[in-house]
């Protein structure tokens, strides 16, 4: 599957695109198609996405996962600092990262 | 230390505005992503792997207790109460909103500090001695020059768009801890018939096409310094390439041209320059090394140092070294906890390192270009004290220049180029070799990670090198041996084919214990490696 | 492409420019264009008479042109010095320190956030092509 990622324009935060809107949590992302591109071009121009890109994705039990380890660890937060990830309570939020 | 006049703060302030209207033209549309990234960039802002990230800079690393604190405060109030401090003598912050950072600046402008020119193709923060003003072996404090070089290179109405980033070292001693000879243009102040001068290195740089610079100019008086400066950046600017980045760096210049052509064409265009009067007066460089003055040391302070307390004698045996004032010594904050994210600290550490430069070191604090923060004025009858406060705060981890005193750039962790993650390697290496007798034994040893072929962690000058790789999708870490950082500069070399995570810790380890096994009465790790030889070596990682 | 912003006190000059290699070959027009890889030095002989000359900006981040321009300031050239092409709000305060004073830029410039952007520096620190003392001469006189 292809995902579609970028970062909030104001705060910088890492977003997924859900078919309508962006959000934190790669569970919410969604297979894309071939639209990733354009999505990306008209959202850039409408400063709701800075920087976004087409990556590929597997889906899983638990939801989309992107296939590529840097994309999974933008997925989670920084694997040396559980506790600054998306899921600091969740001992096990990073097993599937690495 | 240098402080600001009302230009110098007047140009900070200006710039805070200039980026507050650059950041709102950026969120209303006004400029692209495209034309405003080296705008950003130009103020030490990144879009990393998951935030904005701004590299606040330290001129030559120095700072005092006020601006340590501003750094604390920054990490709490707009970051997650760290920061991570960088090899190029600077602190950043990971988790920067892009609509907080002109506020960001403007808090930093009270401290006389900004974020202006670390990162983007222009003349960075210029590096430094950690020890300068303190050490024993230099000839002169070099902070004088390089602040002279600070206000030439800011705002340069013609070196803001060059062929890539430009960086500069300046040192004045023997012993090189400035990684000198690894940069665009390396400056070692001199002494030649009882004047000063700036003996020059161009063309060296790490990256994805390390090379040790070449000497182009033996001396360059105080009053040529300037206008021959600009002649190299004008050469460069002109001549560098700029059809690909991966050789854009003046080392690529040199190397075409050759070290003895550059400096040529370097000349023709010192003579047209120096003729236009472009200099500051030496009433100007007077100026600026009063700030330099050394502190109102005490003397004939005793130079016993009561080490009954045997933790405190090993941190004083690894941490502390000569200060050339009689009763002082130089301390160095490790940011190296086994186990730690090397170069780290949080709010609270700030504060601490703060506090104690208030008390004991003249409200003078450094930032190395190995990630540790300097004390460089403590009275040796302090030393007991200091150490005791560091140890309640977590930094008295008694490791300079030893094993677990890693250089790691931060990695796929926060990185967006990195290809494989640095800290983790750090943190198993560190952890292998937590045991203080054996990190000890094996003496001084520099070991230097990085995370992809960009080198920010000067994985090139490590005696022990590490390279993270992605290997179809997974890490993958090349080992290299031999490399210097220091006077005795060199690059290192790889070993051969690469290891995993748990790999790479075991292969260090293999080449530590032939070391322990081959070394030879007071030979470190590099010079046992420079007398055998990689072959003895491969064979114990592969044989 | 957009309107030329001028900033001489003479009207701008409205020849076409020629090419460097054109310019060369004749050498009687007096406006030429530098691309920016070319040679500014290449002009030297010729400046007391030339009335143009332009320089490309192909994009903003080629930064060759600031040298250019310097270059030609330098040898005494007191012309127009027009910078044509990517030439951008951010980027003019730097092109008119480098001796710049008229732009020819490919997309329109937003005039109100140029005019704070020139004005935005009261202090600079070095000398150059232009006549703004660096804050050294102003510390010492």
């Amino acid at each position: 599957m292809k995902l579609l990622s970028g970062n909030d324009l104001k705060s910088g935060k890492v977003v997924w695109w859900t078919g309508q809107d962006w959000s934190l949590h790669i569970e919410d992302a969604v297979d894309t198609g071939d639209q990733g591109e354009a999505i990306a071009h008209a959202e850039e121009g409408a400063r709701r996405v800075n920087v976004p890109y087409v990556l590929d994705g597997v889906m899983t039990p638990e939801g989309p996962r992107p296939a590529h380890i840097k994309d999974r660890i933008r997925a989670l937060g920084p694997t040396v600092r559980p506790d600054l990830t998306l899921k600091p309570a969740d001992p096990d939020a990073g097993n599937w990262v690495i | 230390m240098y402080r600001y006049d009302q230009y110098d703060q007047s140009i900070v302030d200006a710039r805070v505005e200039e980026f507050r209207d650059q950041v709102a033209r950026r969120l209303s549309g006004a400029l692209t992503e495209d034309q405003f990234k080296p705008l950003r960039l130009m103020n030490g802002l990144y879009l990393q792997l998951h935030a904005y990230m701004l590299r606040v800079a330290v001129p030559y690393g120095t700072l005092n207790g006020r601006q340590m604190r501003m750094l604390a405060s920054i990490a709490r109030k707009y970051d997650r109460g760290y920061g991570h401090f960088t090899t190029r003598q600077n602190i950043q912050f990971n988790w920067i909103e892009l609509a907080d950072t002109p506020d960001i600046l403007a808090d930093l402008s009270t401290v006389e500090m900004h974020a202006i020119q670390t990162s983007g193709n222009c003349i960075r923060n210029i590096s430094s001695d950690q020890f300068a003003g303190a050490a024993a072996d230099e000839v002169t404090d070099p902070r004088p020059w390089a602040e002279l070089l600070r206000q030439w290179s800011s705002f340069h109405p013609e070196f803001t768009y060059l062929p890539r980033k430009f960086k500069f070292a300046v040192i004045a001693s023997d012993e090189d801890r400035a990684a000198m000879r690894l940069h665009d243009i390396g400056i070692r102040i001199v002494e030649r018939d009882g004047e000063h001068g700036a003996r020059i290195f161009a063309g060296g740089g790490m990256g994805r096409t390390p090379m040790v610079s070449h000497e182009i100019k033996e001396f360059v008086p105080l009053s040529d310094l300037l206008p021959y400066l600009e002649a190299c950046l004008r050469v460069y600017n002109r001549y560098g390439r700029r059809d690909n980045m991966y050789k854009a760096r003046i080392k690529i210049l040199v190397n075409d041209l050759g070290a003895e052509e550059y400096a040529r064409q370097v000349e023709e265009e010192f003579a047209g320059l120096k003729a236009l009067d472009l200099d500051p007066p030496k009433a100007e460089f007077d100026r600026i090394s009063a700030y330099f003055a050394p502190p109102a040391f005490e003397t004939s302070l005793s130079d016993d140092i009561d080490r009954r307390d045997p933790d405190f004698a090993v941190w004083l045996d690894q941490n502390v070294r000569t200060h050339k004032q009689p009763g002082y010594a130089i301390a160095t904050i490790s940011l190296k906890p086994v186990g730690g994210i090397p170069g780290d600290a949080t709010a609270e550490q700030m504060e601490v390192m703060a506090a104690l430069a208030e008390r004991y070191s003249f409200d003078e604090l450094r930032v190395t270009h190995s990630q540790n923060v300097v004390l460089p004025h403590v009275r040796k009858a302090d030393l007991y004290a200091v150490w005791q406060t560091l140890r309640e705060a977590g930094l008295a981890e008694a490791n300079l220049d030893l094993i677990s005193d890693i250089i790691a750039c931060p990695g796929l962790d926060y990185c967006s180029l990195a290809n494989a993650r640095s800290i983790p390697v750090a943190q198993k290496i560190a952890t292998r070799f937590a045991d203080q007798k054996r990190q000890k034994e094996l003496g001084e040893l520099k070991l230097k990670i990085s995370g992809c072929i960009n080198a920010c962690g000067h994985h090139h000058a490590g005696h022990i090198g590490i390279l993270g790789v992605d290997r179809k999708g997974t890490e993958n870490y090349q080992l290299l041996l031999g490399g210097s950082g220091a006077e005795d500069v060199s690059l290192a070399k790889i070993t051969g084919p690469g290891f995993d995570e748990d790999g790479i810790v075991d292969a260090i380890e293999k080449v530590t214990d032939l070391y322990l096994e081959q070394r030879t009465e007071g030979e470190r790790f590099v010079d046992t490696y420079r007398r055998i030889g990689m072959p003895a070596f491969k064979e114990a990682i592969y044989g | 492409m957009a309107d030329l912003l001028h900033y001489r006190e003479d009207g701008p000059h409205e020849e076409p420019a020629v090419t460097l290699d054109a310019f060369l070959d004749q050498s009687n027009a007096t406006a030429v264009r530098l691309e920016s890889d070319e040679d500014a030095r290449a002009l030297l002989p010729y400046l007391d008479r030339l009335t143009l000359i332009e320089i490309s900006f192909p994009t903003f981040k080629d930064g060759r042109g600031y040298s250019a321009a310097r270059i030609l300031r330098e040898a005494g050239y007191i012309g127009e010095l027009r910078a044509q092409g990517d030439v951008l709000v951010d980027q003019i305060p730097l092109m008119r320190r480098c001796g710049f004073d008229s732009f020819h830029p490919q997309a329109e410039v937003d005039r109100k956030a140029l005019a704070a952007a020139l004005e935005r520096q009261e202090y600079v620190y070095q000398r150059a092509a232009d006549a703004r003392q660096p804050v050294w001469k102003l510390r010492h006189g």
